[in-house]
């Protein structure tokens, strides 16, 4: 493979963690919690999109489109019924309870449908497998191309969501302290409900792309959950745009890694996103000894 | 009038000598079990001394330290390949098992340094995914030849009893050592500085607590006793293979029992292990309901009972079997009506 197209393909593989990481990245920066279950939750939407295109032998696009509104509400309800009383008692008991509904929802799944690996991409025709041949060296896949124009588009819409309409300011205001957006008639309850509407149905959408895209079982969850929770971390928390760059670091590390063992596919970005925090660490260290030049000796 | 200094700080109480007298007891009668008891009972014990091991570490490292780790398979299975290499090289089976443990020990020193510094749920994850990384990293020894697995042959040499035996009085010794261990660190004033970093680590560090160096003890104690769980799980199925060992469904174990038993107490765990040993020769086989219904009593008791239910006893009822904090006994001051 060529270096032009290696790059390409890992960059395109990173949209698709921006997807998958964007609700991830929501959910910590607005409830500051770490929801375990989101893997499960986007493999859930997957699911439910390839139930309904089965069952009515829809499109699973069309699918996709009923399936939004549904994980939005399993968000609303995840929010009001389970993380509301969990809130305010630290993080111990939110990162437990999501731990338990991650176990809960992807052993429930296996109850359900039992261990086949199954995909969307019989579902979809041409799109599955063509590509734009740019050059003999370089194809793109139109799925991958569509996924990463997806990223792009839901984490610019998301920002300008965020930047621009009275209920973004409220989340961020929620967001920055919870008390005092309260005092200035901002219904934090509501707004946390909100963001976990969003947050879960953005997962549902990166699953709908994992099952296009790839296969996908009841047990796909955990390693979804990773992969999003690596490109938050590398891109930095907080920041959209960083999500896509992490997203995008973290899929070129694969790729990368896979072209001298396939096996080392996932090693690769593991030990990327260990590195990266390690390096951040370091940085930190020289910092508090006033900079990396006079902490090693050599400026001055 | 009562001074008001007149309190008295108790350490143990009345019914925590008894409870001392029967631990001693209950010692003597398991470690003499193998020698009156049968096979499958050795063989359960040994499982549900595993079980302790697990509940207690994650408990210290949760319930005292705070330390939310979704990644202690990763010692669990560190030191059954640590114990595997060593056999491998020829050393004896049960020297390599806790040569594996103190391996995985002192693996979790420079890991420590790095993973400490991450707060809350980032921790969580990162200890995951460095579970994650192992895993794959161990995958690729020829030693281990991937998914496959191997088994520790070295364990051969002694008879289907004897092992049992070995096993046993291993596990119990192990057991015994690393609930002592806790008990002892959380009696002396490491204790009180452990929970004090838990509940606010910023308070902590400005009443010059040593946080890092606190939290480390901690994990890299939790560490040890994890792969010591991870070693006699491999002596007791001989087989090592990446994918069960390293699976996280060992965390989700730990969190389950130190939850449901109490986490922050010295007692819960030890509790939530034996209720969770019950359940699991009950219904274990029944696979995928089962986990589903233990997903869902961790969402239950993480929201409703988080103290668990040791916590509860111990709050209802004031009984306190193997204290390890302090307890504050005021004289008749609050209870008198302010007269002046």
């Amino acid at each position: 493979m060529s270096i032009v197209n290696l790059v390409a393909q890992g960059a395109l593989l990173g949209g698709y963690y921006a997807l998958l990481a964007c609700g991830l990245s929501l959910m910590f920066g607005v409830m500051r919690i770490i929801n375990l279950a989101h893997g499960d939750l986007a493999v859930l939407g997957a699911f439910l999109v390839f139930v309904i295109s089965d069952y009515f032998n829809i499109s699973p696009f069309l699918a996709l489109v009923a399936v939004l509104p549904i994980m939005a509400a399993v968000g609303w309800l995840m929010q009001r019924g389970m993380l509301e009383r969990s809130l305010r008692s630290g993080m111990l008991v939110p990162l437990l309870a999501t731990f338990g509904l991650s176990i809960a929802v992807e052993n429930l799944l296996f109850e359900a449908y039992g261990a086949d690996t199954r995909s969307l991409a019989p579902m979809i025709g041409d799109l599955a497998f063509d590509s734009l041949e740019v050059s003999n060296q370089l194809s793109i896949s139109y799925l991958a191309a569509l996924i990463f124009a997806l990223a792009v588009a839901l984490l610019g819409g998301l920002s300008l969501f965020l930047k621009h309409t009275s209920l973004g300011r409220a989340i961020r205001a929620t967001a920055e302290d919870a008390d005092t957006a309260e005092l200035v008639g901002v219904n934090s309850r509501s707004v946390y409900a909100i963001a976990a509407a969003i947050a879960v149905a953005t997962a549902g959408l990166a699953g709908t792309m994992l099952a296009m895209r790839a296969t996908f079982d009841p047990y796909s969850g955990p390693m979804q959950l990773i992969f999003a929770f690596e490109a938050v971390v590398i891109g930095g928390i907080g920041s959209l745009w960083g999500t896509l760059l992490g997203g995008i670091v973290l899929g070129l590390a694969q790729s990368i890694g896979a072209t001298f063992d396939p096996r080392w596919f996932l090693l690769a970005g593991h030990l990327t996103f260990l590195a990266i925090l390690g390096g951040r660490m370091f940085n930190e260290w020289a910092r508090a000894r006033g900079g990396l030049r006079s902490s090693l000796g050599f400026w001055r | 009038m009562s001074n008001p200094t007149n309190f008295v700080v108790e350490r143990w109480t009345r019914a925590s000598v008894a409870s001392g007298v029967a631990v001693a007891i209950i010692v003597v009668v398991l470690a003499i079990t193998p020698l009156i008891g049968g096979a499958n009972v050795v063989d359960k014990l040994t499982t549900l001394f595993v079980y302790v091991i697990l509940a207690a570490m994650w408990n210290a490292l949760a319930g005292y330290a705070g330390l939310v780790s979704v990644g202690q398979q990763a010692f669990f299975g560190i030191g059954a390949y640590f114990a595997i290499q060593l056999s491998a090289h020829g050393f004896p089976a049960y020297p390599s098992l806790i040569g594996g443990a103190v391996g995985a020990a002192l693996l979790a020193i420079p890991i420590s340094l790095f993973m400490l510094r991450l707060r809350g749920g980032e921790f969580s994850i990162g200890m995951w995914v460095l579970a994650e990384a192992l895993h794959l990293l161990v995958n690729q020894d020829p030693l281990i030849q991937g998914e496959t697995g191997t088994s520790m042959i070295s364990l051969n040499a002694f008879s289907h009893a004897e092992r049992l035996a070995y096993n046993y009085w291993l596990a119990l010794g192990s057991m015994l050592v690393l609930l002592g261990a806790i008990f002892v660190l959380l009696r002396s004033p490491f204790g009180a500085s452990v929970q004090a970093i838990r509940d606010d680590e910023e308070a902590a560090a400005a009443l010059g607590v040593k946080v890092l160096a606190t939290k480390r003890t901690v994990f890299i104690l939790a560490a040890f006793g994890c792969a010591l769980a991870g070693v006699l799980w491999l002596a007791t199925s001989v087989t090592f293979q990446p994918k069960t060992n390293f699976g996280v469904q060992w965390t989700a174990y730990m969190i389950l029992m130190a939850l449901v038993g109490g986490l922050g107490t010295f007692e819960g765990p030890i509790l939530g292990a034996l209720l969770f040993f019950v359940v699991q020769d009950q219904f274990g086989e029944n696979g995928v309901w089962y986990m589903a219904g233990l997903g869902s009593v961790a969402i239950l008791f993480a929201l409703f009972m988080p103290r668990g239910v040791w916590g509860e006893i111990e709050g209802r009822f004031g009984i306190r079997l193997l204290p390890v904090g302090y307890h504050l006994r005021l004289p008749d001051i609050f209870a008198r009506k302010p007269d002046d």
